[in-house]
């Protein structure tokens, strides 16, 4: 088929390995597929023109869409509900809740004239959600051809592989197909492939030859490379528009859009100024360093004794509880040099992660590393739940630095200031932790204090 | 209570809500407590009355310090906004990523102050940019579908209070339906194909020359949302961004960098990310003390120590100026509530009407006020025996007290003013950089007395001339600016020092040449023996000599008029007679009530009951014998 050719580069063998499964209309086909690769490997898209271009009656539905078992369904069997109705008829919505509806319905559907003696595709797009959602759902797509005793085959498209969705019951072992990540040259030719209709085909090829030689050593990503592509495409004319350069002459070419392309880089690949920022730079012809990205705002202004508490914590959880004796207290007697750095020790605090600590103990830290007498007021105690709370973004997001036990938690709650702590919520994430900390925290931990800022 | 029953048992009486409706007017609060207490209702109508001119001075400050930031918003969204529509054919956009265009808006960790702001730029924005204004908070959406459903309901609300409200019955049974983001942009195709239609009738939705006005979502806490639900919400919404012209905003209370944390690339390459900061929350707090305390415009003033508490706990606990307004508020209240002759706290004309009418309690009052007795006490016997005793004298002087107090802060705030600018710019800052950190000190004790002066003048002494010259300049338009004539000599001061200055110059390059000449007469050809007997002997001559420049004199002049200004006029608070009058001092209530320490409270709660029980001590402390 020389249609499914220009529209689909560098996907031979999976076509037709998938063209050869699919079969004639009325065959039965494979119950399952699942088709897996990276980010951009062409999946969607071609099992989507695949589809089209045969004509083949198939519904398309991303799980991320659906994050209820009933969107699924419901979207499912509405889209099914419009192929086998002709254009003009109105049908109405079709609600249904469990997975048994669903079989029936999709019986009843599949009835129509239009849909008889061919195989009907049912393509999930992202599939790894479906894990997220009931057990029994994942099977029974597998198995959708034997419990409705209809000619359907599901397609699942995801990044993950077979092994990790493989359920514990009722499995269906599908075709597995996978699809390789492009060569440099598959990305040459299909990036070369939608060419500006104003520039020649070579012309436009040369340029993405210059933006993979730059770009490919970071991003293998079709999608983002494309992106790239079109952004920076304007300043690589540029001498062209002016007419300072033809357009064969690739050198002068290279040399005005190659430092370009280092400085995009490291901004907009990073996404640290937006694209239209960059568009806007692009047009100004200025220094892209003037403009400051995301991360160039990293300070965080915060009041004196919250960021008191978050150092107090941050100490607490990272340095053994026997240890505060000694750094913390003027007289604390004499420490047996042997005793005191053993072997393991040294592995720094920081790989080991933060460790849970009372909330005595982070209060009698606090007490200590500030300067002037702290009074313990409601105030302050409500900044601890706030502290809390932050605890828990950072054990998300794996930045943790601080965490408070249960045990932290059930104090507060005795303290009765749950209900001060609705007054008081701040969000302090990472604060830079001020040259104070230096003096007051211990020799193992002012070493790697880059370390938590990462 | 009673029952038609006739058998025994337990009858439930609902509590009589009609009766408990009945609610005492607030003003009768004022009178609860303080027997003695005079005027109360007029001194309450007197503080409602402040209260509204301050509410809406902070209102119409915080509008202005918004405006900058609102409109770069603004400007940012209508442009991503119109960018959609534009170039939808154009080569590039065809193949490009389709990115939602996202706003970071950086508020500070002040988390109580974010949501005046938000309401306003909600409000803004509806007025000038569409009508789908959604505003989202994490608590509401643990999960994809709560989040999409709060959309969805509030977009309809949206909606509905553009039409009519035909639609309200089907809201109700709109709550059940799941939502999806087909269903919203389904939704959203109807309503803007519908008003499209009806547009040349509306009035309501101003500019738009766009057939579909934006959808914008503001997160309000982003950082606490789950990045789960924040990824799905962008990588399904942007699948959408045909159909839903989506527009997101990002409230964030700490740095930018926390939305490269949430997000992984691949989620983070859909936005379009802008930032737009807002000001820092401390200049915010200099300009609200500024516009409410240092003016004559309200005549309610807060001593050093309130005044302490109030700024300390905004720096060292929360940042917000929500909590230091409310605290200033409390303050308010408690001064009308606590000080019988408050009544006389308002603008000068009306206090003067006022003390007319004042009763012989009252009077009594003002005799009792230990400001005013320092002042009878200074007085000639005969004065002191009428102020003492004649009520009519009494008022007179009271009158005219109160204008010299009137008068005073006229000519202090100026000179603080005044005193800011030649300090705020000095090495160190001894005297602080911040003109409320002057202004604390400044009520603490007499300035003059401080270390902290001593050095800034010292400093002062030391400064360049063009230095000293742009300080002037300030200095002379704060003067300028001001309407009072009371200070105008001073303003006349400043305005020749500064012309004194100007006319240096000429003179500075003659003696310029002067010492050039006496240079090159000390270097001639002689012995070793020789030269170091000349070279002592100028230098000699050089000590001797070393008399000040003209400049030197004039600086000298200058930080002395300066230093007569702060003396004259920079006096304490307390040194003046009536002062109680506007002067909120009792700083422990409000540190009871606003920062109040658990501990402490148990203690008292332990060892003195009857403090929290408001219950008389000989009766407790017989329970407790018979206990």
């Amino acid at each position: 088929m020389p249609h499914l050719e220009n529209t689909v580069l560098c996907r031979e063998s999976q076509v037709s390995t998938l063209q050869s499964l699919f079969g004639e209309r009325h065959h039965f086909s494979f119950p399952s597929i699942f088709i897996y690769g990276h980010t951009a490997s062409g999946k969607t898209y071609v099992t989507q023109t695949l589809l089209k271009t045969l004509e083949l009656p198939h519904v398309f539905v991303n799980c991320v869409e659906c994050f209820t078992l009933r969107l699924l369904l419901e979207q499912i069997l509405n889209k099914l509900n419009h192929l086998s109705s002709s254009e003009g008829e109105y049908s109405t919505q079709i609600t249904c809740e469990t997975f048994n509806d669903f079989v029936r319905l999709f019986k009843q559907i599949t009835k129509a004239e239009s849909l008889k003696d061919q195989t009907v595709y049912i393509v999930l797009d992202k599939a790894e959600y479906l894990r997220d959602m009931e057990a029994y759902l994942l099977p029974g797509f597998l198995r959708l051809q034997e419990l409705t005793d209809r000619n359907v085959t599901v397609i699942f498209l995801s990044e993950i592989v077979w092994e990790k969705f493989r359920p514990n019951t009722g499995c269906f072992e599908p075709f597995v197909l996978y699809f390789p990540d492009y060569s440099i040259g598959n990305l040459q030719k299909i990036l070369s492939h939608d060419h500006p209709p104003e520039y020649s085909a070579d012309f436009y090829a040369a340029y993405i030859n210059i933006l993979l030689g730059v770009f490919y050593t970071v991003c293998r990503d079709l999608k983002e490379l494309r992106h790239l592509a079109v952004l920076n495409f304007p300043k690589y004319c540029e001498p062209v528009v002016k007419g300072e350069a033809s357009e064969r002459d690739t050198r002068k070419l290279w040399r005005n859009i190659e430092p370009h392309l280092k400085k995009a880089m490291q901004t907009v690949y990073l996404r640290e100024i937006s694209s239209s920022q960059w568009e806007k730079l692009q047009k100004d012809d200025t220094d892209p360093g003037q403009l400051k990205g995301l991360s160039a705002y990293t300070h965080v202004e915060l009041p004196y004794y919250s960021k008191f508490i978050l150092i107090a914590a941050y100490l607490a959880s990272y340095n053994p509880a026997r240890t505060d004796k000694r750094f913390f207290l003027k007289h604390h007697g004499k420490i047996k040099k042997t005793n005191f750095l053993k072997k393991h020790e040294k592995t720094s605090n920081h790989l080991l992660g933060p460790k849970p600590f009372p909330l005595d103990r982070l209060l009698a830290i606090l007490y200590s590393i500030v300067d002037s007498r702290v009074a313990p007021t409601a105030n302050i105690f409500s900044q601890y739940v706030a502290s809390e709370t932050i605890t828990e973004e950072r054990k998300q997001g794996r930045i943790e630095a601080i965490s408070v036990t249960q045990s932290g938690v059930a104090a507060e709650s005795k303290l009765g200031l749950s209900a001060s702590c609705a007054a008081a919520h701040y969000h302090p994430l990472q604060s830079p932790l001020p040259a104070s900390l230096q003096t007051f925290s211990p020799p193992p931990i002012s070493g790697t204090l880059v370390v938590a800022d990462i | 209570m009673a029952t038609s029953s006739v058998s025994k048992g337990c009858f439930v009486f609902k509590p009589d809500f009609k009766k408990r409706k009945i609610s005492v007017p607030i003003e009768d609060y004022f009178n609860k407590g303080k027997n003695e207490s005079e005027d109360s209702k007029l001194r309450f109508e007197t503080y409602q009355l402040i209260w509204q001119q301050m509410k809406s001075e902070t209102e119409r400050l915080q509008e202005e310090l918004n405006k900058n930031l609102f409109d770069s918003l603004i400007e940012f969204l209508q442009k991503s906004h119109s960018g959609f529509q534009k170039n939808s054919r154009d080569w590039g956009c065809q193949i490009k990523l389709r990115e939602i265009p996202t706003a970071a808006l950086v508020l500070g960790v002040n988390v109580t102050d974010h949501d005046l702001t938000f309401r306003s730029l909600t409000e803004v924005l509806q007025n000038n940019v569409t009508p789908y204004v959604v505003s989202l908070q994490a608590k509401d959406c643990p999960d994809m579908k709560h989040f999409l459903q709060k959309l969805a309901s509030q977009l309809m609300d949206c909606n509905v209070d553009v039409q009519s409200k035909e639609k309200e019955s089907v809201q109700v049974t709109q709550k059940k339906i799941h939502y999806s983001m087909d269903s919203l942009s389904t939704w959203y195709m109807s309503v803007t194909q519908k008003t499209d239609v009806k547009m040349p009738r509306k009035k309501r939705t101003p500019p738009s020359q766009w057939q579909s006005p934006p959808v914008v979502l503001i997160l309000k806490d982003m950082e606490s949302f789950t990045t789960k639900v924040l990824q799905d919400f962008i990588i399904i919404s942007s699948q959408h961004l045909h159909e839903f012209p989506l527009i997101l905003i990002f409230g964030i209370a700490t740095s930018p960098v926390v939305v490269h944390r949430m997000l992984p690339h691949a989620v983070s390459s859909l936005l379009c990310i802008e930032l737009f900061q807002s000001l820092s929350c401390k200049e915010h707090l200099t300009t609200v003390l500024d516009k409410l305390l240092l003016t004559t415009q309200f005549p309610f003033k807060l001593s050093e120590k309130v005044l302490q508490v109030l700024t300390n706990i905004f720096l060292y606990h929360d940042f917000s100026i929500q909590n230091f307004i409310k605290g200033l508020q409390l303050s308010l209240l408690e001064h009308f509530y606590s000080q019988p002759l408050s009544v006389l706290c308002c603008n000068l004309p009306e206090a003067k009407r006022r003390i007319n009418f004042l009763s012989d309690n009252q009077c009594e009052n003002i005799r009792r006020l230990p400001s005013f007795r320092r002042y009878v006490e200074k007085q000639a016997s005969e004065k002191q025996v009428a102020l003492l005793t004649n009520e009519r004298f009494l008022k007179e002087e009271t009158q005219s007290l109160l204008e010299n107090l009137h008068v005073y802060h006229t000519n202090y705030f100026l000179v603080l003013r005044c005193l800011h600018q030649f300090t705020s710019s000095l090495p160190k800052y001894p005297l602080g950089r911040q003109i409320r950190e002057l202004y604390c000190t400044c009520l603490e004790k007499n300035i003059r007395d401080s270390e902290e002066y001593a050095s800034a003048l010292q400093l002062l002494r030391m400064l360049a001339k063009d230095e000293l010259m742009a300080m002037l300049q300030k200095c002379f338009k704060v003067f300028k600016s001001s309407s009072e004539k009371q200070l105008g000599n001073t303003a006349k001061r400043i305005e020749e020092f500064l012309a004194q200055f100007q006319s240096l110059d000429a003179e500075a390059k003659e003696e310029e040449e002067d010492t050039s000449e006496s240079q090159s007469k000390g270097l001639q050809k002689t012995d070793l023996y020789h030269l170091q007997k000349s070279l002592l002997e100028m230098k000699e001559l050089r000590r001797a000599s070393k008399r000040q420049t003209k400049f030197e004199v004039l600086r000298e002049q200058l930080v002395s008029f300066i230093d007569s200004l702060a003396r004259e006029y920079l006096l304490l608070p307390e040194t003046q007679p009536l002062h109680e009058v506007l002067y909120f001092s009792a700083a422990h209530t409000l540190r009871q009530h606003l920062n109040a320490a658990p501990r402490i409270a148990l203690h008292t709660a332990l060892n003195n009951p009857y403090y929290y029980l408001k219950v008389s001590t000989s009766h407790l402390s017989f329970h407790f014998i018979s206990q």
